[in-house]
């Protein structure tokens, strides 16, 4: 066994740990107000190549394995989670089902301009009526010759005010259930794309969602992205990629809450010595610390079985669920031991407490993860 | 052109530091490229890209200054050597370091040398202007801008926040202020190209030195950290009450006046 990072990786992340703390989180609290990403941090993080992590090196990307990957998530996961979210939903279900499943032709018209950054990936899989149930969704996608007709909506979808590239799944044939769902490569300057209200979230401020509805959009039957009617079956394969990534995240956020708070608990000082004397903090502290070591073992692990071409539904889906629990609880504590200054807008700790919240949620939910895991035991048992 | 730049590994004074028995622990120690080298290796490929040529990156250091030299060659420069005094020399100063350089240079054409205007550990900022002499070439210090056409030099610098102009002539020396320029972040993917680029290590005795010929000329008696600032004393009573204790204190406990 051997837990260390290559040499590659290791400076890998150094370089962007540099960057991370000297550029974007001098910027996080004028993210978090103006709900904006700086355009200079954008550029820079398009300069050094964040945007090009899992793309093949033929097509301009690192083509990162999914060990390396977590490495440079795990280090986006220490700043603003809205910056991070803009990368991580590009690298990952943004661009994977391209890089997975793409033809020849569509990935060398895409990729290089998406490991550029010139163009940001999107996934648009949810509707009103199909969230967690996604095979009941109401989208279609009509052949007419040598073009498909898409017509119906998604909504919470992820750098879609950004994004230029969108995974689209739509039903191609209605009697068929999930079977009847493919999904396209969709432009945003396609005829018929229409970009709806951007919604106003809770956390995750600068990372913009939105709805999309696409009326006689026209796309052409090359940019059926794998093969008609394994609609469903990709957009799982794509989320199922993601997963470690999102547990690397998660990782990286509780990291830095945890440095937030060492710092914060040895300079408070209450009843005459720093509270990181007192026992109640301390054990505070090392659950904080506990809690990372695990998930840190386990995210790791999953990416490492991902990297061997082993089964990961399950660990991944563990890593997926755990990640986000560890991050809670985390966030959660830290707001506690920060006290009082853990509640105000003008200290980073109740951004990450909010942020934190809907990791439980996207890109399936807890209870979503819960059902692969047990589905994967019985299949097991068999 | 021929371009080279004097890159030194320092600790990261961001970094917490320790001393004991007079001298910074390497242990837990982070190091990094002294930042005023980085405008350095910044202003070496921007040249570069203009007038064409190659920059080398060459570092007096140990075994772990590769990672700096890497880091340079991530940047963008094309080449990096390493002159490893570790097995060879307990101590050394700017003296040490200007002499292995000239030996060094004695038998390359550089067209143009770049350096930090100061390393953030010693701070001597000797090792420029020394190498320069010893290799009989001009210097400028502390630039803020530079401007070559043909063999013509034009340099904005920085003096005590002034700006002086001097014009010269390559081949030159030149030492980097804060300001010349916004030192890039080495791009991923020059990061993954810099383990293919050449990094050259050489040990003084390939430079026909020995440890005679730079044994260090200063000798570093203690280092210590400086002392943690106190908290401030608050003076009470009315305006002229205050007044009186302040120039008490200033004559008494302070005797500054």
């Amino acid at each position: 066994m051997d837990f260390n990072f290559s040499e590659d990786i290791e400076f890998l992340r150094q370089n962007v740990r540099k960057f991370v703390r000297e550029e974007v989180e001098a910027v996080a609290m004028e993210i978090e107000e103006k709900n904006e990403i700086p355009q200079k941090i954008v550029e820079q993080s398009k300069e050094m190549g964040l945007f090009s992590l899992g793309i093949p090196e033929e097509y301009g990307g690192l083509g990162l394995d999914m060990v390396g990957k977590c490495a440079i998530y795990e280090e986006l996961g220490k700043t603003h989670n809205g910056y991070t979210t803009l990368i991580g939903a590009h690298t990952g279900i943004g661009s994977v089902g391209i890089v997975e499943l793409g033809t020849d032709a569509q990935k060398e018209k895409y990729l290089p301009k998406m490991a550029s950054g010139e163009w940001i990936g999107s996934f648009a899989l949810t509707e009103p009526s199909a969230g967690s149930n996604a095979a009941n969704m109401k989208t279609t996608a009509e052949k007419k010759g040598d073009k498909y007709i898409i017509n119906g909506s998604k909504h919470y979808i992820t750098n879609a005010v950004d994004g230029h590239v969108f995974t689209v799944m739509a039903v191609t044939d209605p009697s068929k259930g999930a079977k009847g769902i493919t999904s396209f490569i969709v432009e945003k300057d396609f005829p018929g794309f229409i970009l709806g209200n951007v919604e106003d979230k809770m956390g995750l401020r600068g990372s913009h969602s939105a709805e999309l509805f696409f009326e006689d959009m026209e796309v052409p039957a090359e940019n059926v992205l794998g093969e008609e009617g394994r609609g469903y079956v990709n957009a799982l394969k794509i989320l199922a990629n993601g997963r470690a990534g999102l547990a690397a995240r998660n990782l990286g956020s509780s990291k830095r809450l945890l440095e937030h708070c060492l710092d914060y608990a040895s300079e408070r000082e209450q009843f005459g010595q720093p509270i990181i004397e007192m026992q109640a903090i301390q054990h505070m502290l090392a659950e904080i610390s506990k809690e990372i070591a695990a998930l840190e073992a386990l995210t790791y692990k999953v990416a490492w079985m991902t990297d061997q071409g082993q089964r990961v539904v399950k660990d991944a889906a563990i890593a997926k669920l755990y990640g986000s629990e560890v991050y809670n609880k985390v966030a959660d504590l830290a707001v506690q031991i920060h006290g009082g200054i853990g509640y105000m807008r003008d200290y980073p700790i109740e951004r990450y407490y909010r942020d934190a919240r809907i990791t439980k949620i996207y890109e399936g939910t807890s209870e979503i993860q819960k059902n692969i895991i047990a589905n994967e035991l019985k299949r097991e048992m068999k | 052109m021929n371009i080279y730049v004097l890159l030194k590994k320092t600790f990261d004074t961001e970094e917490k530091i320790n001393v004991s028995n007079g001298e910074i622990e390497d242990d837990g120690a982070e190091f990094i490229i002294n930042p005023y080298d980085e405008y350095a290796v910044e202003e070496a490929i921007n040249q570069r890209d203009a007038h064409g040529g190659e920059v080398t990156v060459v570092t007096v250091g140990d075994e772990d200054s590769e990672k700096q030299l890497r880091t340079a060659l991530a940047m963008g420069a094309d080449k990096a050597v390493l002159i490893n005094t570790e097995d060879d020399l307990e101590e050394g100063d700017a003296f040490t370091t200007a002499k292995i350089l000239e030996a060094y240079f004695e038998d390359k054409e550089a067209d143009l040398i770049l350096g930090g205007n100061v390393a953030i550990d010693e701070a001597s900022g000797q090792v420029g202007p020394r190498l320069a002499e010893y290799l009989g070439i001009p210097y400028v210090t502390t630039i803020t801008d530079l401007k070559i056409e043909g063999e013509n030099v034009t340099i904005e610098k920085d003096v005590e926040g002034d700006v002086e102009i001097v014009e010269t002539s390559l081949p030159l020396l030149v030492t980097c202020q804060q300001g010349l320029n916004e030192p890039r972040y080495p791009s991923l993917p020059g990061i993954m190209k810099a383990k293919k680029k050449p990094l050259e290590e050489l040990e003084i005795d390939d430079l026909d030195l020995d440890e005679d010929d730079v044994a260090a000329k200063t000798k570093t008696i203690d280092i210590f950290l400086p002392p943690e600032k106190e908290a401030g004393r608050v003076l009470e009573g009315d305006a002229s009450e205050q007044v009186q204790e302040l120039v008490s204190i200033l004559k008494n406990d302070e005797k500054v006046l």
